[in-house]
């Protein structure tokens, strides 16, 4: 095994009484897209904005890219690209104006800059669209942009947390293909999600995030296998690790539920 | 999308000289900045809508207070005297909710994506500050606009014109940093539209913008002098009107802005980072 690009060991967040992440230990190896599924509350944000460094761990280690997020944030900061569950895009500016200003922000150099903006409007098929306010666009057009933007500088490791939340299903399926592409062209990918097909379709490995901690992390071929039946959905390997009682784990709480709901009416 | 796999943001990983930090701080202070103008340049509207308190100020007010003669205000009319607190008021009032448009990109997402950018926290908040200022000159020129028609002596001395801008810029910035700062700290809208109602009036009343601070009793004496306003407005009088003198000298005020304005900046890029959290 090569050196893992991401790696993360005993990592534990509390918010007061509350544990959000529970002692959580993993690896990524460049290249993978991976991905921590689970039901709403689980950590997943949480975990994600610790190795963003949004947020300092209570506990534990993680480093990003070989980088101690907590000592070296500044670093981290360099080699990531961030797309946020909310909606990031900045509405009272064209799409072209929120690259330009991330291109600028970013150090990309004046002369490269426009051909990249360009190049990403182009790959992203905003072409039509880059001198319009982004309060016009589709949420499938916004998620797009916002993608172009966290890529702009060529990160090392792209954090996507619940990057097709909200989205009707093209616009879901136009969002994978371009994380695909972006993952063959060697950007490692860590997202979260709560649609498990869209786990099954493009993670190479899965961790199973239940209340904070992993229940299982696997390729989603092998989480199958362990509960006995390669065939099966991952649905079905879910349930058989968060347990039938799915109304008594789901959910999260009021403030969970608020967020999703204003950022699934946004986008939508 | 990729055709020349670069290492750029590795390369400036390693590279770090304290000089090209400075500049890149002040290169990245101006693109937060050029971010917020290129916003207002799509949706201007509400630089015209903010015009109307002071114009009520101005027109009702001042003429009120003009005709009764009641507050001693030296060799000028009441109108000259008032106008620079109104222009100083107008800009406390555009920049002190300004910390709202920051509870709104929290909502929103749009904060994390810059927390988790390699832009240095201070040159965030310095940006945002220093876009408050540019709003607030445009209230400038509508003071001045009312101030003309009103028949108040105007300086448009060219080195008067400048230092106003100055003067408008430093104490936006200082009033709208303040503002982020209890945005960051209160996090929702309702507490944060409570707390700015209350310390606005506060601020204004205790300032020397429509009485002088002779005429304050001592304890208010005390908080006009460590209020920022009175300093504003004592530098606004001294540049705007002909003839125009300050209490206190116009290089001690702007060192008291300029002072106010780096703890405030200091302390704001320490709270910015909470909202993401």
């Amino acid at each position: 095994m090569n050196k893992p690009i991401l790696e993360v060991k005993n990592l534990t967040r509390k918010f007061g009484d509350f544990t959000a992440v529970n002692s959580i230990s993993f690896a990524i190896q460049k290249g993978e897209v991976f991905g921590i599924v689970g039901p709403n509350g689980a950590g997943k944000t949480t975990t994600i904005k610790i190795l963003t460094t949004l947020l300092p761990p209570t506990s534990g280690e993680a480093f990003t890219g070989g980088y101690n997020v907590v000592k070296q944030p500044s670093k981290v900061r360099r080699i990531i690209g961030y797309v946020p569950q909310l909606l990031s895009a900045d509405g009272s500016l064209s799409g072209y104006e929120n690259l330009l200003m991330f291109a600028k922000l970013y150090d990309i150099p004046r002369k490269e800059r426009e051909k990249r903006i360009k190049d990403s409007i182009h790959f992203m098929g905003l072409d039509d669209s880059a001198d319009k306010l982004v309060k016009s666009y589709s949420g499938g057009m916004i998620r797009r942009l916002e993608i172009a933007q966290s890529v702009l500088h060529r990160p090392k490791i792209l954090f996507l947390d619940e990057p097709t939340i909200g989205l009707d299903p093209v616009a879901r399926e136009t969002v994978w293909e371009y994380v695909s592409a972006i993952s063959e062209q060697g950007t490692t990918v860590l997202m979260t999600t709560h649609y498990l097909e869209e786990a099954d379709a493009m993670c190479s490995r899965i961790a199973i995030m239940i209340r904070g901690s992993i229940a299982a992390i696997d390729t989603p071929e092998n989480l199958k296998l362990s509960v006995g039946d390669k065939n099966t959905t991952l649905n079905k390997v879910f349930e058989a690790y968060i347990g039938k009682s799915i109304d008594s784990e789901e959910g999260g709480n009021y403030k969970d539920v608020s967020r999703t709901r204003r950022t699934a009416r946004r986008l939508g | 999308m990729y055709q020349e796999q670069d290492v750029l943001q590795e390369d400036l990983v390693e590279k770090f000289h304290p000089f090209t930090e400075i500049l890149s701080f002040f290169r990245k202070t101006l693109v937060i900045t050029e971010l917020e103008v290129r916003k207002l340049k799509h949706d201007p509207t509400e630089l015209f809508t903010r015009a109307i308190q002071p114009a009520l100020w101005m027109l009702v007010f001042g003429e009120v207070f003009s005709r009764v003669r009641a507050i001693p205000t030296g060799k000028f009319g009441y109108l000259d005297f008032m106008a620079p607190g109104i222009l100083a008021q107008s800009v406390l009032f555009v920049a002190i909710f300004y910390g709202i448009g920051i509870i709104w990109e929290r909502d929103l997402g749009i904060v994390h994506k810059f927390l988790a950018s390699p832009v240095p926290r201070a040159a965030l908040v310095t940006g945002k500050a220093l876009s408050a200022g540019i709003r607030a000159i445009s209230q400038g020129i509508i003071i001045y606009l009312l101030a003309l028609v009103l028949g108040v002596h105007i300086s448009f001395a060219p080195l008067s014109i400048l230092g106003i801008i100055l003067v408008i810029i430093i104490s936006a910035a200082l009033f709208s940093t303040l503002s982020l700062i209890i945005a960051c700290i209160v996090k929702t809208r309702e507490r944060f539209m409570g707390i700015g109602q209350v310390i606005t009036m506060p601020l204004f009343f205790a300032s020397n913008a429509i009485y002088p601070v002779a005429i304050m009793p001592d304890w208010l004496k005390v908080i006009a002098h460590i209020n920022p306003l009175t300093y504003q407005v004592d530098a606004l009088r001294a540049l705007m009107l002909i003839g125009g003198t300050s209490m206190y000298g116009i290089p001690f005020d702007i060192t008291a802005l300029l002072g106010s304005l780096f703890i405030l900046i200091a302390i704001a890029a320490k709270v910015y980072p909470n909202v993401a959290k």
